[in-house]
C-alpha cells in the first residue's frame, strides 16, 4: 500500500512538471530580451513549454538566497563563471552532465564544440561578455581611448558610473594605475594591490554614480546623468546601434568572462529546467542570440553562423569582446581569484562605499 | 460604600454587587471578543514574524553546523585552554567534512563576520583536508600561518556555539582584535554605527523641514474660512493617498539633470546648461524626496491642534500692547506645541525606516540603514540582517512609546 | 483671517508674503503629482516637456505609452485590434497582468483587515474594554514599525509555514497557496500580509467614527426589543458605514501601493503593478511608467473624492459641524 502511494505520488509529480512553465531568472533589459528571442520563443514553438522571465540584478545572490531559505522559485539562472563555480562547490546547483548536450550539426560531440573551461560541474555557457568603459561622444567628441582616462576627472570631467560591486572594477582600477594586465590578479591577491585599487577608486568616488542592474547605465548615459560608465559591451551596442544614441565604446582595459546557465537545487522543474538548457545552448539558439545583443556564442559551431544585427546591415564581428582588435588590452576574467574572494573583496567595498 | 451596597440584592435575590461585577465582566468579555479575531490575527502574522526575526538575529548555524568535532572539543576545554594538538586534529576532520558537504564556503563566511579574510583560508583548508598528516597542528600552519592566530580560535569558539550574540557585536561594528578579544573593527569596515548614525542625522533633517514647511500651511488651512480651507486641504490629502512610487518618480523627472527642475533654471539662465544641478542620486534626492512623501503626515496633526486654538488669544495679546512676532512666540508658538510634538514624531518615525524612496533616488550616499538590511538579506546573511533589523526595531519601538506618552496613540487620524 | 485694520505696514507685506509661502509650500506638494501627467503623452521618449509640447503641437503629444502598456510582453501578433487580439493581450499583457494581481490580492487583503478592524474597532470603543490602550498600540503597530523589518520577519516565517497538500487545511487554503503549499510565494502570503499592514488604517477611521457614537442608543435599541444582531445591522453598521467604507479604501490603498513586503515574500507569480513599477524605475524608467503614474493619480483622485464624500455624510449623521 505505501509502495502504490510512493508510486502514485511519483507518477503524479512527472505528470505535473512535463506540463509546467519554466522560470528563467535573468539580467533584464536588452538581454533578456536577447535570451526571449533566441530561446524562450523557439523553445515554446518546439515544446510547447511556456517559459517565464524574472529579472534580477545578479541572479546568482538570489539563487543563494532561495536554496539556503529552501524556497526556490526558479527554475534556470544565468549566473557569471566565478559564482557558478562558487555556487556549484556550495552544493547549491544541480550537476549537469556534459554528454547530454547536443552535439553541432556536423556531428562534433558538446565537450569539443564548446569554448576551452566553457562547460563545468554545474553549468552551461552560454556566451562570452565583456565589462568595458562606455561614453557620451557629444560631450567627448575625441573620445577617452584608455581605461586611465576613465579616472582622469580633469581631461574628461563629468560624472562616472560603475557597478556597485567590487569585481572588475578592481581590475579596471589596477588597469588603469598601469599594472599590466597579466599581472593585475597577482597584485590583487596582495593587501597592498588592493589599497592601490581603492586608492585609484578613490579618485572618482565622489563624483561616481553606482548602478546596480545591466539596464542603468545606458540609461544613465542617454539621461545625461553620466559622461562615462562602465557597463555590459552588449548594453552599450543595444542602445548605440539599435536605437542610434551616441554612445561611444572604448576596450582598453575590458574584463571578459562566460555566461552561463545553471539549475539551483530544489529547482519546481529540474527536468524542464534541462530540456531548456539542451535546448539553448544548442548551436542554432546561440548563434541567433548575437543577433540581439553583441555577446560571442560559447560554441565553436555558433561562430560561423552569426551574421547581422537584426537591423540587417551591422556586422557584429567587430562588437565581440573577443574581436581581434579589442583584445590589445583586454584581461579575462579569474574565476579561481573571485570564487574564494569575492565576499571579502565586496564587504570591504560596500564599507568603503559607506563611508565618506 | 461597600455597607451600603452589600445588603441590597437583586430582584432574583442576587446580591447587588456580584450582579454588577458580573454584568460588567461579561461587558468585559464581550468586547475583549470582538477585539480578539484582530489580536490572534496581528500575533500570528506580525508579532510572531517579528519574534522569529530576533530569534534568527542570534541564530548561530553556518559554522557550528558543520564543525561538530571542534565543537565537542570547544565544550570540554573551557575559555583560555592552550589550543593542542587535539583541536587541530578535531579542525582537520571537520574540514574534510566540510568539503565533503560543500560546506567550508558557508563555514568561512560565518567566520568572515568577526575576522574578515577568512573565506579563502577555509575553502582552501578544506580542499586538502583529505591529504593532510598529523601533526595536524604544523600541518595547518604550513598551509598558512593564519591558522595558528589567537583571534581566528576565539571566532571560532564563539561560533560553535547553536546562538551567540556575535551578529549583535558585528552589527556595532566590533571584530575580533588579535588577541582573540572583541574590539573596533578596522576603520575600513565600520560602516553600522555610521549609517545608523545617519539615518538618523537625515531623518531629523526631513522631519525639520516638514515642520518648517508643515507650519504655514497649516495656519492657513485652521484660520481660512471653512469652504476655502476644504479646498485647499485636497492638496495635502492628494498626495497622501497617491502611490508612493508614482511620487518618487516623479522627482525622479524633476530632479535629474535633463530633468524638468534644471530646463527650467536653464531656461531661466540661472544656470549654465553645462553647470546643471545634481539633484538625485545623493542625498538631496533622498531628502527632498522623503519631505515631500512624509509632508502630509506633519500638516495633519498641526491643523488638528491649530484648529482649536481661539483666534481671540492673539488679539487679546495685540490689545495688551505686544507686536506681532511676540504674540506668535509667546502665545501662539505654545500652544501648537502638542502638534509640533506628534508630527514631528511620527514624521520621524516613519522616515527612521523608510527603504523605497532612498533606494530608488539615494544614490550611495542617499541610503539609510533599511537599504543595509534588504542588502543583506539579498546577500543571504540572515543573521546579521536581523540584528541590524532588531536593533532598529529597538530605536523605533522607544519612539513609539514617547509617541504613545507625548500624544496618545488614539489621536492618530487622517483627514 | 483677513487683514486687521491695525496692522502695520510691514505686517502687511508679511501677510502677503506669507500667502506667498503658503502657495510655494502647496506648489511643492501638488506640482511633483501633476508633472507626470502631461509628460504621460510625450512623443518623445523623454521626461522633459519637448519644445513642441510647450507650443501645444498636436505633433508633440502622442498615446504611444499608454499603447505599450497594452503590447509590452502580450502575446497577441501583431496587426488589427479584434477580439482575438485583445483576449491575447488581456491574457499575457505585462501590465494588465500585474494589474489583475493588485486587484485580487488587494480585494482580499481589504475584505480581511476591513472586517477584523471593524470588529475590533467596535470593542475597542466600549467603555468595558480592558487593556485598551495597550491592545491598541499593539494594534496600530504595523503602521509604526518599518515595513523593512516586518517583511524580513515575514519572509524568515512564511517560508516556514507550510501546510501539506494532503491535509484537509491544505485542500482548502490548497489554491491561494505556492506550489509547496507554503505562504511564502503565494498569493495568500502577501494577502496576510497586506491585511496586516491596513489594519491599522481601519482601526483609526472607524475608531473615529465611533468616537462620536452614543453608546446610549445600543442600549435604546435593546430596550425596545431589538435582539444584538438587529441592533448592529439597523443602529450600528448604517451610523459607522462611512467610517468603515473610508478605513475599507485605506486598506486597499495600503495593498494597491505596497511593494517591500512583495519584495521580500513573493514569487515571479505575484508581479504586481508597485514591483512593475520598482523594477521599471530601477533599470530603465520608460515613459510608460509615466502613464501608468498618470492613471493611478487618477484612480487616488476618484478614492480621495470619495472618501471626502464618506467623511461629510458620516459628520452630518453624527451631528458634526465644521471639520
Amino acid at each position: 500500500m505505501k509502495k502504490l502511494l510512493v508510486l502514485s505520488t511519483a507518477l503524479t509529480a512527472v505528470a505535473f512538471s512535463a506540463g509546467a512553465d519554466v522560470t528563467v531568472m535573468s539580467w533584464g533589459g536588452d538581454y533578456t530580451k536577447s535570451q526571449v528571442e533566441a530561446y524562450h520563443k523557439p523553445f515554446t514553438a518546439a515544446t510547447g513549454t511556456a517559459v517565464i522571465s524574472v529579472d534580477s540584478d545578479n541572479p546568482a545572490p538570489a539563487v543563494k538566497a532561495m536554496v539556503e531559505a529552501g524556497n526556490v522559485t526558479i527554475d534556470v539562472a544565468d549566473v557569471e563563471y566565478a559564482d557558478a563555480i562558487r555556487l556549484c562547490d556550495d552544493g547549491m546547483l544541480e550537476e549537469i552532465d556534459p554528454a547530454v548536450l547536443p552535439a553541432a550539426p556536423d556531428g562534433t560531440p558538446a565537450t569539443d564544440d564548446f569554448l576551452p573551461g566553457a562547460l563545468t560541474d554545474c553549468a552551461v555557457t552560454t556566451i562570452v561578455f565583456s565589462t568595458i568603459f562606455a561614453y557620451d561622444t557629444t560631450k567627448f567628441p575625441e573620445g577617452p581611448t584608455t581605461i586611465a582616462d576613465f579616472f582622469d576627472l580633469e581631461k574628461f570631467p563629468g560624472k562616472r558610473a560603475m557597478r556597485k560591486g567590487a569585481k572588475a572594477n578592481m581590475e579596471m582600477a589596477l588597469m588603469a594605475d598601469g599594472v599590466p594586465a597579466a599581472e593585475v590578479y597577482a597584485m590583487l591577491e596582495t593587501p597592498e594591490g588592493q589599497d592601490r585599487a581603492f586608492a585609484m577608486l578613490d579618485k572618482i568616488k565622489k563624483d561616481t554614480i553606482w548602478w546596480e542592474a545591466g539596464a542603468q547605465p545606458p540609461q544613465l548615459l542617454a539621461d545625461g546623468e553620466v559622461a562615462m560608465t562602465t557597463a555590459y559591451n552588449g548594453r552599450i551596442f543595444a542602445a548605440a546601434v539599435g536605437e542610434g544614441k551616441p554612445f561611444g565604446t572604448v576596450w582598453d582595459g575590458q574584463v571578459y568572462e562566460y555566461d552561463l546557465l545553471v539549475i539551483p537545487k530544489g529547482a519546481p522543474n529540474p527536468e524542464g529546467a534541462l530540456e531548456f538548457i539542451k535546448f539553448a545552448t544548442s548551436t542554432q539558439p546561440l548563434a541567433d542570440q548575437a543577433k540581439w545583443i553583441s555577446y560571442g556564442p560559447a560554441r565553436m559551431s555558433s561562430g560561423p553562423l552569426v551574421g547581422l544585427y537584426q537591423d540587417g546591415k551591422t556586422e557584429m564581428a567587430p562588437f565581440m569582446p573577443t574581436a581581434e582588435a579589442n583584445l590589445t588590452n583586454a584581461l579575462a576574467s579569474s574565476y579561481e581569484f573571485w570564487v574564494d574572494r569575492d565576499a571579502e573583496l565586496n564587504e570591504r567595498f560596500n564599507a568603503w562605499l559607506v563611508a565618506n | 460604600m461597600t455597607d451600603t451596597t452589600s445588603g441590597l440584592t437583586t430582584s432574583d435575590g442576587r446580591p447587588l454587587k456580584a450582579a454588577l461585577l458580573a454584568a460588567q465582566s461579561k461587558a468585559r468579555r464581550r468586547a475583549f471578543l470582538l477585539v480578539a479575531p484582530l489580536l490572534l490575527f496581528v500575533i500570528l502574522t506580525f508579532i510572531l514574524p517579528i519574534a522569529y526575526m530576533l530569534q534568527r538575529s542570534f541564530e548561530n548555524d553556518g559554522f557550528s553546523d558543520s564543525a561538530p568535532q571542534l565543537a565537542a572539543w570547544f565544550a570540554e576545554h573551557p575559555d583560555g585552554s592552550e589550543i593542542t594538538e587535539g583541536a587541530y586534529a578535531a579542525l582537520v576532520a571537520d574540514l574534510a567534512t566540510m568539503q565533503a558537504n560543500k560546506t567550508p564556503g558557508q563555514a568561512g563566511t560565518r567566520i568572515n563576520y568577526t575576522v574578515p579574510g577568512t573565506i579563502s583560508l577555509f575553502k582552501a583548508a578544506a580542499r586538502k583536508a583529505e591529504d593532510l598528516t598529523p601533526p595536524y597542528k604544523e600541518a595547518l600552519i604550513a598551509l598558512d600561518a593564519d591558522w595558528a592566530a589567537p583571534k581566528l580560535w576565539a571566532a571560532m569558539r564563539s561560533a560553535s556555539t547553536s546562538y551567540s550574540a556575535d551578529f549583535y557585536r558585528v552589527a556595532i561594528d566590533q571584530k575580533r582584535g588579535e588577541a582573540g578579544d572583541w574590539a573596533r573593527g578596522a576603520e575600513r569596515e565600520r560602516i553600522y554605527i555610521y549609517l545608523f548614525v545617519k539615518t538618523f542625522i537625515l531623518s531629523a533633517i526631513i522631519t525639520l523641514s516638514c515642520l518648517l514647511l508643515a507650519f504655514p500651511i497649516a495656519h492657513l488651512l485652521a484660520t481660512l474660512p471653512m469652504a476655502k480651507s476644504s479646498l485647499l486641504m485636497i492638496l495635502v490629502l492628494l498626495p497622501f493617498w497617491t502611490s508612493l512610487l508614482v511620487r518618487t518618480t516623479s522627482w525622479i523627472v524633476l530632479l535629474q539633470q535633463q530633468g524638468v527642475v534644471n530646463n527650467i533654471l536653464v531656461a531661466l539662465g540661472l544656470i549654465g546648461d553645462d553647470g546643471r544641478l545634481v539633484m538625485i542620486n545623493n542625498q538631496t534626492g533622498t531628502i527632498v524626496a522623503m519631505t515631500h512623501v512624509l509632508l502630509p503626515f506633519m500638516v495633519l496633526p498641526l491643523y488638528s491642534v491649530m484648529k482649536t486654538i481661539p483666534p481671540s488669544y492673539a488679539r487679546a495679546a495685540r490689545s495688551l500692547g505686544a507686536t506681532s512676532w511676540t504674540t506668535f512666540r509667546r502665545v501662539y508658538l505654545p500652544q501648537t506645541l502638542p502638534g509640533i510634538a506628534a508630527g514631528s514624531l511620527l514624521v520621524f518615525i516613519l522616515a527612521v525606516g523608510y527603504y523605497i524612496t532612498p533606494a530608488l533616488v539615494g544614490g550611495a550616499d542617499g541610503q539609510l540603514i533599511s537599504n543595509m538590511i534588504s542588502f543583506h538579506m539579498n546577500k543571504s546573511n540572515w543573521s546579521l540582517a536581523a540584528a541590524l533589523a532588531a536593533i532598529l526595531l529597538v530605536a523605533i519601538l522607544i519612539l513609539y512609546w514617547l509617541y504613545d506618552r507625548l500624544v496618545g496613540i488614539d489621536r492618530l487620524k487622517f483627514g | 483671517m483677513a487683514l486687521p485694520t491695525y496692522a502695520s505696514p510691514l505686517e502687511k507685506v508679511w501677510y502677503y508674503a506669507f500667502r506667498v509661502i503658503c502657495a510655494v509650500v502647496f506648489l511643492f506638494l501638488i506640482a511633483p503629482i501633476l508633472v507626470v501627467i502631461p509628460l504621460s503623452f510625450n512623443a518623445e521618449p523623454y521626461f522633459t516637456f519637448t519644445e513642441k509640447m510647450l507650443a501645444f503641437d498636436p505633433a508633440g503629444y502622442s498615446m504611444r505609452w499608454y499603447d505599450t502598456l497594452l503590447t509590452l510582453g502580450s502575446s497577441a501578433p501583431d496587426g488589427p485590434r479584434d477580439s482575438g487580439w485583445w483576449s491575447a493581450t488581456w491574457e499575457s499583457a505585462t501590465w494588465i497582468k500585474a494589474a489583475k494581481n493588485s486587484l485580487w490580492i488587494g480585494f482580499w487583503a481589504t475584505i480581511l483587515a476591513t472586517s477584523l478592524g471593524t470588529l475590533a474597532a467596535l470593542g475597542l470603543s466600549r467603555p468595558e474594554m480592558p487593556y485598551r490602550r495597550l491592545i491598541t498600540a499593539i494594534l496600530i503597530s504595523p503602521m509604526i514599525v518599518p515595513i523593512i523589518i516586518i517583511a524580513v520577519g515575514m519572509s524568515f516565517m512564511f517560508a516556514k509555514a507550510c501546510v501539506d497538500s494532503g491535509s484537509a487545511l491544505g485542500t482548502i487554503l490548497g489554491p491561494f497557496l505556492s506550489n509547496r503549499g507554503c505562504l511564502a510565494n503565494s498569493d495568500l502570503g502577501v494577502i496576510v500580509a497586506h491585511a496586516t499592514l491596513g489594519i491599522p488604517f481601519v482601526i483609526i477611521t472607524v475608531t473615529a467614527t465611533m468616537s462620536g457614537f452614543d453608546q446610549s442608543l445600543i442600549r435604546a435599541s435593546a430596550s425596545l426589543g431589538a435582539n444584538p444582531r438587529t441592533t448592529f445591522f439597523k443602529v450600528i453598521m448604517p451610523l459607522i458605514l462611512p467610517g468603515v467604507i473610508s478605513g475599507a479604501l485605506f486598506a486597499f490603498v495600503t495593498s494597491f501601493d505596497e511593494v517591500v513586503a512583495v519584495l521580500f515574500i513573493a514569487g515571479p507569480e505575484q508581479q504586481t503593478i508597485p514591483r512593475q513599477m520598482f523594477n521599471g524605475i530601477r533599470e530603465q524608467i520608460s515613459p510608460a511608467i509615466l502613464a501608468v503614474a498618470t492613471i493611478l493619480v487618477i484612480v487616488s483622485i476618484l478614492l480621495l473624492t470619495t472618501v471626502e464624500l464618506l467623511r461629510r455624510r458620516s459628520d452630518r449623521l453624527r451631528g458634526v459641524t465644521g471639520r
